[in-house]
């Protein structure tokens, strides 16, 4: 259920946007995302921005599986 | 956010390393989502498991487990040359007792197919003479994109406008599911999306009240790997006697409280009630109807279209699939009778139902 | 109305009922429109049948006939990188060229709507003229109809082809082996993601190219850089993962792709991504998977990067493997792949 893909909003015009998804622009409604404002990286469900993602986090999420695979080995 | 670093050969192979190094004895974890199913099933990672580690996929595709009798509905609706019926492109093939949405546009129903609920809304205000019903499937992910739709029909005054409310919740599936006797499964893949909307804390009552380990999980491959192995690490501490919890493995997406402003509009719009599950029953508080504020919007209510009730003797075993006790390929009518092109049970019918994603993506491998 | 069109020919001329009666107005559609467009000594003697002088050259001594036909029924009738016109030389050249035949003459049926804007089959013809032009092909006979309106979509055309392949070529499926590479020419997917966002109802503000190309030269190519080559396909409706089944099936042999080595275009991927569709069964117009036996890898692929229309191609896959097709996956894993049951509906839930 719920296919939604990363997007980079360009413009913000009241209620919606455009959204690059790498290459191709398509208008969004940011009905459920109202601080998003341009240069934001939001998740695309069905026409609508459900949220905006955190650059941070997925540098979190990328160096835990770097921990999570520099672990190998360790266990007994 | 650049999803190519998500999909790192490197990363991935030492990931798969450290699940066969965490698995040491027969374990069942099972994703309720149809885009983990297909996602799992696309990057090929059920052949990078141990024999000893089964992916179950559950009720995760809000398209199979919708009941027969509001696919019957639905047909109904369209067959009425008044209406017009606005879906997304799953619910096409779903066979209700004697058709398809496919059929009947093929005999002249008038039934479209769009990416966005707001796409359905354009519709109406360009056939103001038409009563365009959109089919309102989807969880908790889906359902908020809906409920914006309803309140934009309102406030642009388009009164043509109503939605077949079809929605599923997931928290109160999980619960079922975690409750079945024998404890078939030893951890969530909670999904991704919707946990965007409902935030990782809504799983937290699945894991204390049932001791099951959940996770958040992604669906790029890293993601789906890196959640196993955190599933797997957590497992092994509740064997040991620890407390089950909720981690998030997809933090760039989810937040503990989810999407305030979402869950806002949900309970403006919607209110909560209990919900058939196709091939399942009745599940307690899984669904959603509409709010009195809002029931104008209602289809079932304005258009009081009567459907006799369902007769589902089918031979399937797709209620059993979406439990996790039984595989596609368990099922004597798995890809002989029961095909994409014509599909028997829910399961078959949508590219995200469990029969379906083994067929088109693993049916090699029986 | 029909006032304004006297007064202004071609300009907001539309084809009527008339336009296929037989009568002088067909005829001068015949004369003014077609003929001007796609004219050459032999189409325009208008006779019953067309009696083919010669093969343009292509010598068919001890070489084969080989005889093909398409129908195409796009929508809409133009859409970036192409039209119906080009499409339907494209369609039908490549099919020929695919069995290394050199392409000579084609047919041209066309059925047109009353109703159609003339400057849209003038459109149509222009395209479907330059590019038969560019191919070396010449339209030997034709037929036209019109239809009531509603009932083609505007246009619908179909082209038959005959070519010659030359003495000691036999390119097929039964020439497959163990071990050969097997090789696509370009970005996959690019005709059916145009399409799709020519019909604008994703409401995608880019667009995208069709690939839509004729193959004869490049398979020329192909096949100086390595006569030994076994076999080629064009990846049409049901995309690259449909042939490489075909190519599976007819030979009796499995074939193992690379995932990360298979060339989509980044738009054309996010496309796919937005509808929840796969590329590999996105249609193309102007590509080729190529089998060949591993020595030729190194010559064709040389080949292929200094032709205009093989600069982006790729080594796939080999032949071997599990039977059926697989895919080895980003990260490693191993992926069946199947053919569609139907087309791909844009899932969002």
């Amino acid at each position: 259920m719920c296919l939604a893909i990363p997007g980079r909003i360009t413009e913000v015009e009241g209620a919606t946007g455009l959204v690059d998804f790498g290459g191709v622009t398509r208008e969004t409604s940011l009905t459920l995302v109202p601080n998003a404002a341009p240069g934001d990286y939001v998740l695309v469900h069905a026409g609508f921005a459900i949220e905006i993602l955190s650059e941070e986090e997925a540098e979190e999420t990328l160096s835990l599986f770097r921990d999570l695979a520099g672990a190998l080995g360790d266990e007994p | 956010m650049d999803r190519e670093r998500f999909s790192s050969e490197p990363e991935a192979r030492a990931l798969v390393a450290r699940i066969r190094e965490l698995v040491d004895g027969p374990a069942a974890l099972m994703e309720v989502c149809g885009t983990h199913t297909v996602a799992i099933s696309r990057f090929g990672i059920r052949s990078l498991m141990p024999d000893d580690l089964r992916l179950l996929s559950g009720p995760g595709c809000p398209v199979c487990v919708t009941p027969q009798r509001e696919i019957d509905r639905a047909i109904a609706v369209a067959r009425d040359p008044r209406a017009i019926v606005v879906t997304f492109g799953d619910m096409m093939r779903v066979p209700g007792s004697g058709s398809t949405l496919e059929r009947e546009k093929a005999s002249g129903a008038d039934v479209r197919i769009v990416y966005s609920p707001l796409d359905a809304l354009e519709v109406a205000s360009l056939s103001p003479d038409r009563e365009v019903v959109f089919l309102g499937i989807g969880f908790e992910t889906t359902s908020p994109t809906i409920a914006a739709t309803v309140i934009a029909a309102e406030e642009r005054g388009i009164a043509n406008f109503s939605v077949l409310p079809l929605f599923k919740l997931v928290p109160p599936a999980l619960h079922m599911l975690a409750a079945l006797p024998g404890r078939a499964l030893d951890g969530f893949i909670c999904p991704g999306h919707v946990s965007t909307i409902i935030g990782s804390s809504a799983y937290e009552p699945v894991a204390s009240r049932h001791n099951m380990p959940c996770v958040v999980v992604g669906f790029e491959p890293l993601d789906i790997l890196g959640g196993i192995v955190m599933l797997l690490e957590q497992i092994r501490e509740v064997r040991g006697g620890g407390d089950a919890r909720v981690e998030n493995e997809y933090g760039r997406a989810v937040t503990p409280e989810g999407n305030v402003r979402a869950q806002e509009l949900l309970d403006r719009v919607f209110e909560v009630r209990d919900s058939d599950w196709r091939e399942i029953g009745e599940i307690e508080k899984s669904g959603y109807g509409f709010s009195s504020e809002f029931v104008d919007y209602d289809a079932r209510v304005k258009l009081d279209v009567d459907v006799p009730l369902d007769a589902e003797a089918t031979g399937c075993i797709c209620g059993e699939i979406m439990l996790g006790t039984k595989l596609p390929t368990d099922c004597p009518l798995f890809a002989t009778r029961c095909v994409p092109r014509d599909p028997v049970g829910p399961c078959m019918v949508s590219s995200e139902g469990a029969c379906a994603a083994f067929y088109k993506y693993e049916r090699n491998e029986g | 109305m029909a006032n304004q069109e006297k007064e202004e020919p071609g300009a907001g001329a539309r084809i009527s009922l008339a336009h296929g009666s037989g009568g002088t107005l067909m005829h001068e559609l015949i004369e003014d429109t077609l003929l001007s467009r796609i004219g050459n000594p032999v189409l325009n003697d208008l006779d019953d049948s067309a009696v083919l002088p010669d093969l343009l050259g292509r010598a068919l001594e001890g070489g084969r006939v080989a005889l093909t036909t398409d129908s195409f029924v796009v929508q809409p009738l133009f859409f970036p990188g192409g039209d119906i016109g080009k499409l339907a030389v494209c369609g039908t050249v490549n099919d020929l060229a695919m069995k290394g035949a050199l392409p000579a003459y084609l047919t041209l049926g066309l059925i047109a709507e009353e109703g159609l804007p003339l400057s849209d089959l003038e459109r149509a013809l222009s395209s479907l003229g330059r590019t038969a032009e560019s191919a070396g092909v010449r339209v030997a006979a034709g037929d036209t109809k019109v239809v009531e309106r509603g009932a083609v979509g505007g246009l619908m055309l179909n082209t038959a082809g005959l070519g010659v392949v030359p003495a000691g070529r036999n390119l097929g499926a039964g020439n497959v082996r163990e071990g050969d590479v097997v090789i696509v020419s370009g970005m996959i997917g690019d005709h059916e993601t145009a399409i799709l966002l020519a019909r604008e109802e994703l409401k995608v503000s880019e667009s995208i190219e069709s690939d839509c190309a004729p193959l004869h030269s490049l398979a020329e190519t192909v096949l100086g850089a390595c006569p030994e080559t076994r076999m080629m396909r064009d990846p049409t409706r049901g995309g690259l993962a449909t042939t490489l089944c075909e190519i599976a099936s007819s030979s009796g042999l499995g074939v193992t792709v690379d995932e990360a080595r298979v060339p989509v275009r980044e738009s054309v991927a996010s496309v796919c991504d937005i509808l929840g569709f796969d590329p590999i069964y996105m249609a193309n117009e102007g590509k080729a998977v190529i089998v060949a036996p591993p020595d030729g890898a190194e010559p064709i692929m040389k080949a292929l990067r200094g032709h205009e229309l093989g600069r982006d191609a790729a080594l796939i896959g080999e032949v071997g493997g599990r039977p059926g097709v697989h895919m080895r996956t980003r990260v490693g894993g191993l992926r069946p792949i199947v053919m569609l049951e139907g087309v791909q509906l844009p899932r969002i839930c």
